[in-house]
């Protein structure tokens, strides 16, 4: 069983007492416990299984404006003691900020309401191997696929997080999340690909057979890839990578990267940095959303967002430290976005597949070629040559190239948006990208 | 050297009894107690943005029959967690019978000393030479915007417990210091980045004012960058510099060698063995023995004493990287591989230091004898795709090469190839092979772990350049 509130809180309470004791002149908390098993597959039977529980703690004391920050998973009163002292000491020694502080404290959380985030039932793992016995038996109905790995974890979370402004807060949560990763093979080549469901309840989770035929069905599909010569071309972006230019977008908006001017989004409130037809909204209160909170991670409330309205930045993601630096207030994205999407375009998925004669699917990219200093985006990438709105063939060995400045005004949605995780966003069109291939 | 028994109510006793009970029907598995102490303290925009001190504590159990591998881990060291962890894993295994096996090789070899580098170093001194970099690097030129610089270490002390009460113990330092500078001139921005580290004392990196060729090294890097053109598309020849640029031989060969793929063959690589898969000429090793590198290791972290392990040689594909499981399934030995990032996670076969080794052509040649392609010098992160063998590289220092000469830099772009093809491509290699500063880190299946990569210069007949000129 995950610890309950009151044994976190106990426990939050006496780190907090003994760094004031010692003489902190502020300190803050915060005290988890999660416990999580994972089952995994593969070709058929077990393969492995995996339990974790663990506690952790972490601490911030002020002493004035110098702080400083330790952490450690060993709960036991006689090495928090040990630990609060070292903290402190360094505080002590560590040159003041005059930007440290705790949140404002009329910015604090109040009311907390239930959002559904936890589900106390327990899925046993001989049910788990059940559900990736039956995932695994449609995953490789088809005999091109040769391998198939497939894992079920369930995880049970709880926390408390607390300041000596008398903040004093924490709930549970759970997350259960299953996925299949397939390989096919024909004579001209062996390909990878995968699916996966996470949910906060588990009548929320995908059908294992629906999950183990909807990825051996976008791996065989790879299958015998031809590259393509390099050009300029219009690239249609799947969900699960059109979601990935949001993430890009958050962290260029995050208020420390804007405070250390190291984001080619810095001072462009007001202005229109996406075509005028984007909405982009970070919302922490969708009930059983994967990304919902009730406060961010120093206690400060969070509510919607709206970021980017008709294509203009309205907003960054700040929190406490950053925010005096820039003099805004904290909106409650200490820690990041919550839910984070764009709104849904007005055209669908056919017609946005149709409306070049020919375009470029991308299904998987990979390396790190996303720069938000420059804006300068460059990725390896796999995909499918599209002709007439269908699928042509599968390509690979080539990168996509453009910067995000220009990626971002030349944006077109399909209407296709689901909330299925933290991030979500419709298909995407780009238009006029760089390939490199042949 | 941690000791793990006097922390709560479990005696070493206790500890053999339940490992043996527990592993007594299995064929391999070990508790693997760990106690690591570590540092972060990070000067950026002017100021002491973050000191922070942690320390973790904790037991991994782990229990294999047949192919299946029982995992448990806790932070509580206690009887009573280690029998709840006993219980799970006979939970998983109860149907699955299988027979010990004891041996694992000795070595009395140590690649490293028993420090704890956080406590050799005073926090005021570290303190002092943050703000010497910030002041050096702002006053060295007005388009410095930003600096960030940060040491980080560590002391790991790890004991495996094996059936039958056999203990391993190994003691690992880890430092790294590294600094990131941010140029802007005429409204472009561009950053450096460079670091330094392994396993000795801060002070044993940062001697003789070392810590000043460091900034210098990020600076010029940036400075490169504030002045580089578009990168070119499409496929060419391409040089790479000696060093951390092996990071390719990483990416495009060694995680296609590691066992457990092969094992599962979903490597492009697993019926390759005996096999020509490089140009002639071209060796790769993959080395946990070297003093105080940041890949070394004296034992795994199954206890197996690491060794330098042939990958490759001439050209044909000699070995692949085991950790005990994956060799007991593949009928081979361990090559001492098997790590894991800590406690809560399970063994992988992981590579250690991984080096190409010198040839006997000059990187002056290789520039001379391409008429168009691009010379890389750094890099930053790559990832590969086992399966269908693609993978990709960022270059974060490169240049055009025209008619044998090297021309203007150009702006970081992501290079792809196809690992199972692409040592085939090389058709020099230099003889100038060099180390990394001891910077690097790897992922997989979401553990990180520290590497090192070497290699001489080489000139890559045919890649494909990811930018976005046509």
């Amino acid at each position: 069983m995950v610890k309950d509130q009151e044994f976190l809180k106990s426990k939050a309470s006496y780190c907090l007492d003994l760094a004031k004791k010692m003489g902190a002149t502020d300190a803050s908390v915060t005290v988890g416990h999660s416990i999580s098993e994972t089952v995994n597959f593969r070709n058929k039977s077990l393969e492995a299984s995996d339990r974790s529980d663990g506690l952790a703690l972490s601490i911030e004391t002020y002493l004035g404006k110098r702080r400083s920050s330790i952490s450690s998973s060993n709960l036991l009163d006689e090495n928090i003691k040990t630990l609060i002292e070292k903290c402190f000491e360094t505080t002590k020694i560590t040159p003041e900020d005059e930007f440290n502080s705790l949140p404002d404290k009329n910015l604090l959380a109040k009311k907390i309401s239930s959002l559904n985030l936890y589900d106390e039932t327990r899925f046993e793992n001989d049910k788990k191997i059940k559900y990736l016995k039956d995932l695994e038996e449609s995953a490789s109905s088809n005999n091109q696929i040769i391998n198939t790995e497939s894992s079920f974890t369930e995880n049970k979370s709880n926390f408390i997080l607390a300041n000596s402004d008398g903040f004093c807060d924490g709930y549970k949560t759970s997350s259960f999340t299953t996925s299949c990763v397939t390989v096919a093979k024909d004579e001209n080549s062996m390909e990878r690909d995968y699916e996966f469901s996470s949910k906060r309840h588990l009548s929320d989770i995908k059908q294992a057979t629906d999950l183990g035929n909807k990825a051996a069905k976008q791996t065989i599909r790879k299958l015998s890839p031809k590259k393509i010569g390099s050009e300029k071309i219009n690239i249609i972006f799947d969900k699960r990578i059109s979601k990935g230019m949001l993430s890009v977008f958050a962290s260029a908006i995050s208020a420390s990267a804007i405070a250390r001017g190291t984001s080619f989004l810095k001072d462009k409130i007001g202005e229109q940095v996406f075509a005028d037809s984007i909405n982009v909204i970070d919302k922490p209160d969708i009930i059983k959303g994967m990304g919902s909170q009730n406060f961010d991670s120093e206690g400060v409330n969070s509510t919607t967002l709206q970021l980017i309205e008709n294509g203009i930045l309205k907003n960054y993601l700040v929190d406490t430290y950053n925010g005096k630096k820039l003099n805004l207030k904290s909106n409650g994205r200490s820690g990041g976005t919550t839910n984070l999407y764009f709104e849904k375009g007005n055209i669908s998925y056919e017609d946005l597949m149709k409306k070049n004669s020919r375009s470029l699917y991308i299904t998987e990219t990979i390396g790190h070629g996303s720069n938000i200093v420059t804006g300068d985006y460059s990725v390896g990438a796999t995909g499918f040559l599209v002709e007439d709105g269908e699928f042509k063939h599968p390509v690979n060995e080539i990168t996509i190239a453009g910067n995000f400045k220009d990626m971002f005004k030349n944006i077109i949605l399909a209407n296709d948006l689901e909330f299925e995780y933290s991030v979500n966003s419709p298909t995407m069109m780009i238009e006029g990208m760089t390939v490199a291939g042949k | 050297m941690s000791n793990f028994f006097n922390k709560s109510d479990l005696t070493r006793q206790d500890a053999d009894k339940i490992v043996s009970d527990t592993l007594n029907n299995c064929d391999d598995g070990e508790l693997y107690l760990e106690e690591s102490k570590s540092e972060s303290i990070v000067l950026d925009d002017n100021k002491i943005k973050s000191s922070n001190y942690s320390s973790d504590l904790g037991f991994g159990f782990r229990a294999i029959s047949n192919e299946v591998v029982a995992y448990s881990y806790s932070n509580e060291i206690s009887k009573d967690s280690l029998k709840n962890s006993s219980e799970n894993l006979k939970s998983t295994l109860k149907s699955i019978k299988g027979t010990y096996n004891h041996e694992i090789p000795k070595s009395n070899k140590k690649f490293y000393e028993d420090i704890n580098p956080i406590e050799q170093k005073s926090l005021d001194s570290k303190l002092e030479v943050l703000n010497k970099v910030n002041d050096f690097l702002r006053k060295k030129d007005g388009s410095v915007k930003q600096v960030t610089a940060s040491f980080a270490g560590e002391q790991k002390s790890i004991e495996i417990i094996r059936s039958g009460g056999e203990a391993l113990t190994d003691v690992r330092p880890l430092i790294r210091f590294n600094v990131s500078v941010m140029l802007e001139k005429n409204g472009r921005k561009e950053t450096g980045v460079y670091g330094i580290g392994g396993r000795q004392s801060y002070d044993d990196y940062l001697k003789n004012d070392n810590w000043k060729n460091v900034c210098e090294e990020a600076f010029r890097i940036a400075s490169v960058n504030l002045e580089s053109k578009p990168a070119p598309a499409g496929e060419m020849k391409v040089v790479l510099g000696p060093g951390w640029p092996a990071i390719l031989i990483h990416e495009a060969i060694g995680h296609g060698l590691e066992g457990d793929f092969n094992r599962k063959k979903t490597s492009a690589f697993h019926d390759l063995i005996g096999e020509k898969v490089a140009s002639e000429g071209v060796t790769i090793v993959d080395d946990g023995t070297i003093d105080n590198r940041r890949g070394s290791l004296t034992i795994d972290d199954e206890g197996t004493p690491t060794e330098r392990t042939v990958l490759i040689e001439n050209g044909i594909l000699k070995n692949f990287m085991q950790d005990r499981h994956n060799a007991r399934l593949m009928n081979t030995r361990s090559t001492g591989s098997g790590r894991r990032e800590n406690y809560r996670h399970i063994v992988l076969p992981r590579m250690r230091n991984t080096m190409m080794l010198s040839g006997n052509q000059t990187q002056d040649e290789m520039i001379k004898s391409v008429d168009k392609g691009i010379f890389a010098v750094s890099f930053g992160g790559g990832q590969v795709d086992i399966t269908s063998g693609k993978f990709v590289f960022n270059c974060t220092e490169a240049y055009e090469i025209n008619n044998g000469k090297i021309g203007s830099p150009i702006k970081g772009a992501t290079l792809i190839g196809d690992g199972p093809s692409i040592l085939k491509e090389v058709s020099m290699v230099g003889n100038d092979m060099m180390l990394d500063p001891g910077i690097g880190t790897c992922g997989k299946a979401g553990q990180g772990v520290p590497v090192g990569v070497a290699q001489p210069s080489i000139l890559i007949d045919k890649m494909t350049v990811g930018g976005t000129k046509l």
